[in-house]
């Protein structure tokens, strides 16, 4: 008994390890940063700079890009995901693959490459140009971010919405269409609420991460246009100034944890039967 | 990529060398050098070689920017013994006590450091008590004389609006304000706020017509021909040519900044006399010359600009010419409510539609 216990333990050490090391003693440090000016006394003011003008507005504007991505990456993953159901990919994953396999590369190469692209003399600029349309400016605007978000995070989306409705049983969707369900009905009425503890994981995965991003805006976004994200890394390694950027990080911190706890509420009347994908 | 590839080689020089030692008897001393440079800015080889010729030891340390190398050597868990660093910081340093006065007169090859580069150094190190020059350059103007038919000399075309959407500005606080004060006529160590804001309001007011703000990528937008022009380093400036032969670069009338690495030895430092030895060895002809041909900056190493081909010398963005860089200042600015106050305006500037 004793014996099963210790083994437990000792099993669970190296996760302990990496929580304690990895993320409970730096957000501490953050959080430490975040409460104390430069000489070390207590404040909030780090926090509070949020709501200031160039703060707020380059918040306002990660939401809005990271609002907008989420959304677009759900309109895409669900025709996606159906498609791959119909493909009967449980068995042929070969789809899913050419999904996943972008995620082997380097993410950073990815946006350089839709760098390319998009850049006025890019790819696309050529090819609009053989068939007499633009030159369109896309780089360095709010719409070129946007882009490299969803791709980034698409599969992100995909996964965890596919995992939920793969699990759907055919027999439940054929005994909708017995009882006279056309294919909308037989979408909005099972396949969509069985897959919501998908799209809840989903939104959380694209969300977030699309909310913090800095590295897309910087490149796609020419240096131009500010994610609340650029400001932070800003504030660390341009002004020096790590109390303000880690008061910035703990305020968007406090506000996704917000909008966390509202997801999960939602979340609960799906997921508690601990069926489908969902992360958390 | 590239940084992958400069690690394997200097590894593989490093297994080289700990071979070499047992085989062909170099000398072997016990001293060690610890030293701080900016990323890919010396020839591996430069490093072996003198470990080879003196016994001395190297370990060799990178960072990206003065800032990044100011706060690992302040973070104190490396001791460095030397470090390369530009201007303002070297000044920064020196106000707070951190390098150790060298004689530069001992230096055996001083005299291959041509004056006018003493000269530059003795902005911030005055008397030439600290810092050995090392590389040097200008910002300027890199534009596609394709497309861009007047002839340019001054910073003006950036702020006409005649190129709205096709220039590219530098992303970094600094260099950002020292071409707006310049075309005002200011100079880019100015302390006085009003200056200051008004350098503000004119970039304020250019950012619609700027098509991105980029450091490493500004070369390679102007090389593909996305962007007319873009602000940029002249050893960026010589680079771009070389892909692309239309580009011309052009220091502004209106004057510029030069900026000047320098090694100095820190007061860390346990062994000034081999300090002094690395000084030395990397004034020697040959040594400046591998490490040039390495970065293709410019260099203040007079001997190897004699020796260099008449189109390498006539290359404004190797070796400027002493006429345009007449109205060209150092940045010796560490004054920190100046900087507070360009860090808080550059924000705001980032932040505009």
């Amino acid at each position: 008994m004793n014996n099963r216990r210790n083994t437990r333990v000792l099993l669970s050490g190296p996760y302990l390890l990496w929580a304690v090391g990895f993320t409970v003693i730096p957000l501490f440090v953050i959080i430490r940063y975040a409460l104390t000016d430069e000489t070390g006394a207590f404040t909030l003011n780090n926090l509070f700079a949020i709501a200031d003008p160039i703060n707020l507005k380059a918040t306002v504007f990660s939401l809005e890009i990271a609002l907008m991505s989420t959304m677009i990456c759900v309109l895409l993953a669900y025709p996606l995901v159906l498609a791959f159901r119909r493909l009967n990919l449980s068995k042929n994953r070969f789809m899913l693959f050419i999904l996943i396999l972008p995620m082997w590369m380097n993410f950073i190469l990815r946006i350089l490459a839709w760098q390319m692209i998009l850049s006025n003399n890019g790819i696309l600029n050529f090819i609009l140009g053989k068939i007499g349309i633009g030159p369109l400016h896309i780089a360095n605007t709010g719409l070129s971010i946007m882009i490299g978000v969803v791709y980034d995070y698409l599969p992100y989306m995909v996964l965890p919405i596919f995992n939920a409705v793969a699990e759907i049983d055919e027999d439940v969707i054929e005994a909708a269409r017995d009882l006279g369900g056309n294919s909308l009905t037989v979408f909005r009425k099972v396949i969509f609420p069985l897959s919501l503890p998908g799209l809840m994981s989903g939104i959380i995965m694209v969300f977030i991460p699309s909310m913090t991003e800095f590295v897309i805006a910087d490149i796609l976004g020419g240096g131009k246009l500010q994610l609340v994200g650029n400001i932070i890394e800003q504030e660390f390694t341009r002004s020096s100034n790590w109390n303000l950027g880690a008061g910035l990080s703990v305020a968007l911190m406090l506000f996704m944890m917000v909008s966390m706890a509202f997801t999960m509420k939602t979340d609960h009347g799906y997921g508690s039967d601990g069926k489908a994908g969902a992360v958390w | 990529m590239k940084k992958m590839f400069i690690t394997i080689a200097l590894l593989v020089c490093m297994t080289g060398l700990l071979s070499g030692c047992g085989g062909s008897g170099a000398k072997k001393t016990g001293q060690t050098l610890t030293v701080f440079n900016y990323g890919e800015y010396m020839d591996p080889d430069v490093i072996s070689q003198f470990t080879e010729e003196t016994g001395i030891e190297i370990k060799y340390e990178e960072a990206l920017t003065p800032e990044e190398m100011y706060t690992k050597y302040k973070a104190g868990a490396i001791d460095y013994d030397l470090l390369c660093t530009s201007d303002y910081m070297l000044k920064k340093l020196m106000e707070e006590g951190e390098l150790q006065e060298i004689d530069v007169n001992a230096l055996e090859n001083k005299g291959n450091i041509g004056d006018k580069y003493w000269d530059f150094a003795a902005q911030f190190d005055e008397g030439n008590k600290y810092t050995v020059p090392y590389f040097w350059g200008t910002v300027g103007i890199l534009y596609d004389t394709s497309r861009v038919k007047e002839p340019v000399d001054s910073w003006d075309v950036l702020f006409n609006g005649k190129y709205a959407g096709d220039i590219i500005m530098p992303n970094s606080v600094r260099d950002a304000f020292y071409v707006a004060l310049k075309y005002l006529g200011y100079s880019l160590n100015t302390k006085d706020e009003k200056e200051i804001r008004e350098a503000y309001k004119l970039l304020l007011k250019q950012k619609p017509d700027v098509q991105a703000y980029l450091v490493d990528e500004a070369r390679d937008e102007v090389v593909a021909g996305n962007a007319l022009m873009a602000v940029v380093y002249s050893g960026e400036a010589y680079l771009g040519h070389q892909y692309n032969e239309n580009l011309a670069y052009v220091i502004p009338k209106e004057g510029s900044n030069v900026w000047l690495d320098c090694f100095a030895v820190t007061k860390k430092c346990k062994d000034p006399e081999a300090a002094q030895a690395f000084l030395d060895f990397l004034c020697r002809r040959d040594i400046a010359q591998k490490n040039f041909e390495y970065i293709y900056y410019s260099t203040p190493n007079q001997a190897v600009i004699d020796i260099l081909t008449e189109e390498e010398r006539s290359d404004e963005a190797l070796v400027p010419k002493d006429s345009s860089t007449e109205n060209c200042e150092v940045c010796t600015l560490t004054d920190e409510k100046t900087l507070d106050l360009l860090n808080e305006l550059w924000k705001s500037i980032k932040a505009s539609d």
